[in-house]
């Protein structure tokens, strides 16, 4: 980004190597669900929402 | 005990001084490098790929005027294929739709434009030349190509009067990103600082108007700012520190950790012909100087706000006390603070405290190189 970068590892990298302008939001949070499936469903969906709207606010990125 | 050295992130390239415009707020040197004397292509993609190499994430192509490079497209072409994010600090000429696809189809990330003003009088006043009519058609080229954008808006004593109409021109535009950047007192700025520092007032105001900005526009265009650091209290953590984050190399391969530091005496600033960029940044004398603790007077080396902002600005220290190891005098803990307070008594003595410009002839226009 403009003047700033974002450190990623773990889940907000793979969150962010799927917003490559092929995928859905639900298809993220289905591929997520299902990597790490020893989580509570809803609470991935919440974090990975959460994550891609504090995001957008920054202006990092965008939906379609 | 040292502690390593950390990579850095950044690497601005100012490729060369050359530009059309005269800004008498320019952050370039008084004295601007020849064309004859600008590092050709073949040295630029040397060092683009370097700075890959040395773990640099983004490189900021800037001036002068970047755009006055003929070779500006195959410069981000080199910088996207060592896998570096591409921003364009720029004016905004000159610049025709067809070249703005060479550089987007080149690997241009980012696109920085700069106002000098809100309208075409104002712009002309601070900059010498009417640009604001291509600006505005320039931002609309580059929201078509779909990258970043940023408006960076340049502000000051004679300019603040506009900020509201910035703001305005900001929302139709509707960049991604917005800054609103006080001057900062160096290079030619420092010289005509008498006409550019605001009013405690005037700053004051035009922090409301940006905080306000700021909140309306959340999620649609992220607000930035920059204040003079003048009225702060404690000073900024320049540069991330001195040779923590950033790179910079001039038009004639000189490598300096930021824009201003050519005005320290006594430095030997290594040059990319014959030096890597690992080996200038690692273990260069003029990157190691400010580097750590150890070069820190008492009062900082004792002071919790230390590893927050290293002491402050060097060239500060330089320019305002002509000693760069000192404490930055925008410190309040400086005993050279009173110098600071000095200017900003000046400047919020005079009778003229509104954005009132002066004649013409008095102020000190960027020369043009030759």
């Amino acid at each position: 980004m403009p003047e700033r970068a974002l450190r990623l590892n773990g889940p907000s990298l793979e969150i962010i190597e799927r917003c490559d302008g092929n995928h859905t939001v639900q298809q993220i949070v289905a591929e997520l669900q299902e990597r790490y499936s020893k989580a509570e469903p809803r609470k991935v969906e919440e974090d990975i929402l959460g994550y891609l709207a504090r995001l957008h606010e920054q202006r990092a990125l965008d939906f379609e | 005990m040292s502690t390593a050295i950390p990579n850095p992130l950044a690497l601005v390239a100012e490729v060369t001084h050359r530009c059309p415009l005269h800004c008498v707020y320019c952050s370039n040197p008084l004295d601007l490098t020849k064309r004859e004397n600008e590092l050709p292509t073949a040295a630029w993609i040397r060092v683009l790929r370097e700075a890959a190499e040395l773990g640099v994430l983004q490189a900021d192509f800037t001036g002068g005027e970047p755009l006055a490079r003929p070779d500006l497209t195959e410069l981000i072409r080199a910088a996207r294929g060592a896998g570096l994010y591409a921003s364009l600090i720029t004016s905004g000429l000159p610049l025709d739709e067809k070249r703005l696809d060479e550089l987007v189809g080149a690997g241009l990330d980012h696109f920085q434009l700069s106002f000098q003003g809100a309208h075409e009088q104002s712009g002309k006043e601070f900059s010498g030349m009417e640009t604001h009519a291509q600006k505005l058609r320039v931002a609309e080229w580059v929201k078509a190509r779909r990258i970043g954008l940023t408006l960076n808006f340049v502000i000051h004593r004679q300019n603040l009067g506009e900020l509201e109409d910035m703001v305005r021109l900001t929302e139709e535009i509707s960049p991604g990103r917005v800054e609103f950047a006080h001057v900062q007192y160096y290079g030619w700025a420092f010289q005509n600082r008498q006409r550019l520092l605001p009013t405690r007032e005037q700053l004051n105001r035009s922090l409301e108007i940006i905080k306000k900005a700021e909140e309306g526009l959340r999620g649609r265009i992220r607000v930035e700012y920059v204040v003079p650091d003048y009225y702060a209290r404690y000073p900024k953590a320049c540069m991330g520190g001195w040779g923590r984050k950033v790179l910079l190399v001039k038009p004639d391969g000189s490598v300096l950790p930021c824009h201003a530091a050519n005005v320290l005496p006594g430095m030997t600033f290594e040059n990319v012909h014959v030096k890597s960029l690992r080996e200038i940044w690692h273990q260069s004398d003029a990157f190691q100087k400010y580097r750590g603790e150890d070069w820190m007077p008492d009062l900082c080396r004792n002071c919790d706000r230390r590893s927050q902002d290293f002491g402050g600005c060097r060239c500060q220290a330089f320019l305002l006390a002509h000693d760069a190891g000192a404490t930055d005098p925008v410190c309040s803990f400086s005993p050279q603070r009173a110098i600071v307070d000095g200017i900003l008594a000046e400047a919020n003595a005079s009778p003229q405290a509104g954005p009132m410009p002066p004649p013409a002839g008095e102020w000190l226009y960027r020369a043009n190189t030759r």
